[in-house]
């Protein structure tokens, strides 16, 4: 399947999404950024690329994923139509080792042997281990301290697979502080490194480059609903932090108006409790971590800590395209709280028996909501985008189940 | 028309002597004493001042500074510290910038914060994370109020690049010595000369080196080849370690002195 093709809502050529996306970096990395976006253009445009991918996809990830029509579930979703794209069955247990693959390639095309991350719930930090092992690159990890503890057994999964970790100390010690500590460490040691970012924020080229890794998500998807109902879905829902699995599904409807376009964020204890990590609903226009998009920070242009149970959804920025397609009208943003997020959590594990990552739980809680408001002639795809085996403990702690 | 700093570079060029560039956070460790670690500096024989605006994300900055900036963010530090340590630098009498990343500029306004910075006698900005590409709004805004506009330049960059950040400069152009963050190094790297080798040759603005210096023979080096050196963690290390105290206080107005005669006897 060529990924490269439909596209649009394209950004111009600095990364620009209207006014958010460009380039805030030190003019060390640029450099960098230059001779990776030209890779992503050339691979892009080269078969062989796209060939290598596809049989990685198709050997290695076990893609296409499937589709799980989700019955029982349903009932509690105002009767609608549930399909879920079963991202947590691919290797390594989410959608994160799409954009890894592809990266981890390109870190090859251009000659590159060792790779930094950064991870929040260590579903990427455990993608990047992973493609690491499979390539023979060196790689660090950087993992906020706080998150080392709240995900210890995916910290254990990528020393196994023989990352080093790196826990982060400095400011709220999550994802936003291992983004930083990775920046620096791509400053200093950027000739031999690829940085292989998670997400679909950060300068440009990575929220492009990241997305077009994803995109095969909402490709399959669209196909295969078609194939199953014959007919688009009414609405595509997934949860958003960075946002890579939320735009991986979005992208390839973005021409389809009829289909509703839905990201759930994370409402922590409530947007108006200010404990949360929803960024578009609670959050305004600033610039972090490179790029121009929505961002939590107080009147002084500071980062404002996030808070949310979800270690993955728990930053303060978002990728610069869904801050555009907000603004557009194209794609909506919602809060869901740690409750309503833990309660379909729940829900999902009892009515399918699919664990489903507390990430994904918002999506899911946010199905809920939409299927209640559009009732039981609605279709609704949700991006089942990763399990749930590493949120046990904090399930289990949650729900007050003795271990 | 040409800021109190383009006028020291003139002049500094005259006597054949780089200028020392001394770096302190607003509002580290207090407000109060970064009042009186500025004076010390000045009074050790620092040319000019950049005052940090402390940002919760400096990802150019090294472990000395980000300690720095999180103490004096904890403090309540923002951008009325930020203009109010300009002014006290710039009435001591030393030319004196902002160095901000781009976050806190865009969301106080752009144009408001040029108009404070020159207000408060400032010469211009240092905006590490702000690329050329991005610079539209800053350019005018700056060009309006007659500041300097100081980009980085890092060994890194293409000599594409190096030509057209350098056009975009003004008051001097900031050359990062090395691949990497701030804080003391053991040696300057090579680099540094053949960095600013480099800028020569596109550009005959003032360069001032920054990254790595922190004692007198650093200085002595840099100076050879540059026409300002910038030292920034190795005062704040001072203030870590002594406080800004009498005895803190000394330590900074001695560290100032040696790397002025550093310069000095580069001559």
């Amino acid at each position: 399947m060529d990924i490269a093709k439909i596209k649009s809502f394209d950004s111009d050529v600095l990364g620009h999404f209207g006014p958010y996306g460009g380039r805030f970096v030190p003019e060390a990395l640029i450099a960098a950024l230059d001779e990776l976006a030209d890779a992503h253009l050339t691979a892009q445009a080269d078969p062989e690329f796209h060939k290598e991918l596809d049989n990685l996809h198709k050997t290695y990830t076990g893609r296409p994923s499937i589709i799980t029509e989700a019955k029982r579930f349903s009932e509690y979703a105002g009767g609608a139509r549930v399909l879920l794209k079963r991202e947590d069955l691919n290797h390594t247990g989410s959608h994160k080792i799409n954009n890894v693959l592809g990266q981890a390639l390109l870190t090859k095309r251009m000659g590159k042997k060792r790779i930094i991350a950064e991870t929040g719930a260590g579903q990427h930090g455990v993608a990047s281990a992973t493609a690491a092992a499979l390539f023979g690159l060196e790689c660090v990890v950087y993992m906020g301290e706080a998150d080392t503890k709240r995900q210890a057994l995916n910290v254990a999964r990528m020393k196994l697979l023989g990352a080093e970790v790196v826990p982060v100390t400095q400011g709220s010690k999550t994802l936003k502080d291992a983004i930083n500590e990775a920046m620096r460490d791509w400053v200093t040691n950027v000739e031999t490194t690829h940085y292989l970012l998670g997400t679909v924020a950060g300068p440009h080229p990575f929220p492009t480059i990241v997305r077009d890794f994803q995109r095969i998500i909402g490709v399959e998807a669209r196909k295969q609903v078609l194939e199953l109902t014959g007919k688009l879905p009414d609405a595509v829902l997934a949860c958003v932090g960075g946002g890579s699995n939320a735009i991986g599904i979005f992208h390839p409807f973005i021409e389809d108006k009829s289909v509703r376009l839905i990201g759930l964020e994370a409402g922590g204890k409530g947007v108006e409790t200010g404990f949360h990590a929803a960024t578009i609903s609670g959050g305004s226009p600033g610039v972090l971590h490179g790029t121009r998009s929505y961002v939590l920070q107080d009147k002084n242009g500071q980062t404002v800590e996030s808070h949310s149970i979800s270690a993955g959804l728990d930053y303060p920025g978002v990728g610069p395209e869904h801050a555009y397609l907000n603004d557009l009208g194209r794609a909506e943003y919602r809060p869901i709280t740690d409750d309503q997020a833990m309660y379909a959590f729940s829900l999902l594990c009892k009515s399918e028996g699919i664990i489903p990552a507390i990430e994904t739980a918002h999506a899911l809680a946010g199905a809920l909501e939409i299927g209640n408001e559009l009732g039981k002639d609605a279709t609704l795809l949700i991006n089942l985008s990763g399990r749930g085996d590493k949120d046990v403990q904090t399930a289990a702690d949650y729900f007050g189940l003795p271990l | 028309m040409s800021t109190p700093l383009d006028k020291l570079f003139t002049l500094s060029k005259s006597k054949n002597r780089a200028i020392l560039i001394g770096y302190l956070p607003a509002g580290f460790p207090t407000q109060k004493k970064a009042k009186k670690i500025i004076k010390a500096m000045i009074d050790g024989g620092v040319d000019a001042i950049e005052i940090g605006y402390p940002y919760s994300d400096p990802v150019m900055d090294g472990p000395v500074i980000q300690a720095a900036s999180e103490q004096a963010i904890e403090n309540g530090a923002g951008v009325n510290e930020v203009f109010d340590l300009l002014k006290t630098s710039v009435n001591l009498g030393a030319p004196s910038v902002v160095m901000s990343y781009w976050s806190p500029i865009e969301k106080y306004g752009v144009e408001k914060f040029a108009i404070e910075i020159a207000k408060n006698g400032g010469s211009g900005v240092i905006t590490p994370d702000l690329t050329y590409e991005e610079s539209d709004d800053w350019r005018s805004q700056a060009q309006k109020n007659s500041l300097n506009r100081i980009y980085v330049v890092a060994p890194s960059s293409s000599d594409d690049r190096l030509s057209k950040v350098t056009k975009e400069c003004s008051g001097f152009i900031y050359a990062a010595s090395l691949m990497g963050v701030t804080g003391a190094r053991a040696s300057v790297s090579a680099n540094a000369k053949q960095l600013v080798d480099r800028i020569r040759s596109v550009s005959n603005k003032p360069v001032a080196v920054g990254l790595g210096v922190s004692t007198k023979q650093q200085a002595q080096e840099v100076a050879a080849f540059a026409d300002g050196v910038i030292v920034g963690s190795a005062f704040i290390k001072i203030v870590q370690e002594s406080g800004a105290g009498r005895k803190g206080l000394k330590r900074i107005k001695q560290l100032a002195k040696s790397l002025s005669e550093g310069i000095e006897s580069a001559k």
